[in-house]
């Protein structure tokens, strides 16, 4: 399983761990499940059409990923808000 | 003592006091982030604030104290693995049944809460109406931005959808129907301009004491139904622009608006750099200007549809509006003279009030 990195205010709404453990073959997959791991994540990392939410990025493995990016089950996904303006 | 909650660009923030003086600002809730709307409801006390997160998406919090411990209300969503989600939560309305609240959104939605704002559902008979696909975005979106119930008919209730017109419902939001006879949108060719998919309302407001009677500021027109919102007269003439977004009532008084006229949908500022509130008492007739205490020169401010409101349903009514230069004022005799409640704020996007 790969394990999915999060930081504030992910963290708190998925009981305060920083580091999660989630079954999946690619980015999408995995963080699909980590919100049905932690219900109150629902629809902070996917909209309701299971897209990453547009200012959400992930790196796998350090690097920039996207939805189809495959993860294997020793990746590690970490979960960070997009450089925004405004 | 009035307390204002002005939702901004940055935040959420309290003020208090009383007409006349600058307001203090007491509190301040999501720091950084973009709040649409916020309210007091009045039945229960609870504060209840839209919030769209630039990274994580819309949602509903509920509070009983702005400096406390927010709880995200559930069901702020639309159906899963379809292919729209939800963008934008513009305004949240207490409705006439006990507990009941409407929240409306864009893409062109109404949710519903019974149990004051807790957990809400998805208004499926107006998210699944089969004209929807037609419908037609604003600017700001496919925005659901006014709601008003009607006083003692739980069952009744008004809404509006920039650009898909007005939609009534006579049994609890089961079916609805368009209420756009008379409506026309001067921004489309002649032959389209009673086009219902294309009619871009900004803002409702029903006279509480004559609650078949109803004001709306147009996109270019304002105008009053008085058999609920089916059939509408333009009664725009005398104003020096009929271009705004929000309408305001004295509930004292049913043939009593109150609009902010900017000077065209292609230059969304305050005529002539004066800040005028525009007041009807004749239900339209005629409109008269009051402006003593608002800036009456160099000021180009916008007030976006959310961001006029009144207080309660006492007399004499209180005023209060924000720009998105971030000043806010306010009124304590109905518009009749106006001062500063606070300056330097982020850009306000609404302004609720309850004394």
């Amino acid at each position: 399983m790969a394990t999915v990195r999060v930081r504030e205010p992910l963290r708190k709404l998925a009981g305060g761990q920083s580091d999660h453990t989630v079954d999946g073959t690619t980015a999408v997959e995995v963080l699909g499940g980590f919100e049905r791991m932690h219900p109150a994540l629902s629809g902070w990392i996917l909209d309701e059409r299971g897209h990453l939410r547009r200012h959400i990025n992930v790196f796998v493995n350090g690097e920039r990923g996207a939805e189809g990016t495959a993860v294997e089950p020793a990746d590690r996904i970490d979960i960070l808000p997009a450089i925004s303006g405004g | 003592m009035t307390e204002l909650l002005v939702a901004t660009k940055k935040g959420l923030f309290v003020l208090e006091g009383d007409p006349g003086e600058p307001f203090d600002l007491t509190s301040r809730a999501f720091a950084g982030e973009p709040v649409e709307y916020a309210l007091r409801d009045p039945r229960s006390g609870r504060l209840i604030a839209s919030v769209t997160s630039a990274f994580h998406g819309p949602k509903i919090w509920c509070a009983d104290d702005p400096s406390g411990e927010w709880e995200q209300a559930g069901g702020v969503a639309l159906p899963e693995g379809g292919d729209a989600a939800l963008q934008r939560i513009w305004v949240i309305v207490a409705g006439e049944a006990d507990g009941a609240l409407y929240a409306g959104g864009d893409p062109g939605v109404l949710f519903e809460s019974h149990d004051g704002g807790a957990t809400w559902e998805l208004n499926r008979a107006l998210w699944d109406h089969p004209s929807r696909t037609d419908w037609q975005p604003g600017g700001g979106g496919l925005c659901l931005h006014s709601i008003v119930p009607w006083p003692g008919e739980p069952d009744r209730l008004a809404v509006a959808i920039s650009a898909a017109g007005v939609w009534l419902t006579d049994d609890g939001a089961k079916t609805w129907r368009r209420g756009n006879v008379g409506l026309r949108g001067r921004y489309l060719p002649e032959e389209d301009q009673a086009d219902s998919n294309t009619l871009c309302v900004h803002s409702l407001q029903r006279a509480p004491l004559r609650p078949e009677r109803i004001f709306m500021q147009f996109h270019g027109g304002v105008y009053r139904s008085d058999d609920a919102g089916e059939t509408w007269t333009d009664i725009g003439s005398g104003l020096p622009s009929d271009f705004g977004f929000p309408i305001a009532v004295d509930p004292t008084d049913p043939d009593s608006a109150f609009v902010i006229p900017l000077n065209a949908d292609m230059d969304r500022v305050t005529s002539e750099g004066r800040v005028r509130v525009y007041e009807t008492r004749d239900a339209g007739a005629s409109w008269s200007a009051r402006g003593e205490g608002l800036p009456a020169q160099d000021a180009y401010l916008t007030v976006l549809r959310q961001a006029f409101c009144r207080t309660g349903e006492g007399s004499p009514v209180e005023l209060y509006f924000g720009a998105t230069s971030g000043d806010v004022f306010g009124s304590g005799d109905a518009g009749g003279s106006w001062f500063e409640v606070a300056g330097c704020l982020p850009p306000v996007h609404s302004v609720t009030a309850i004394r």
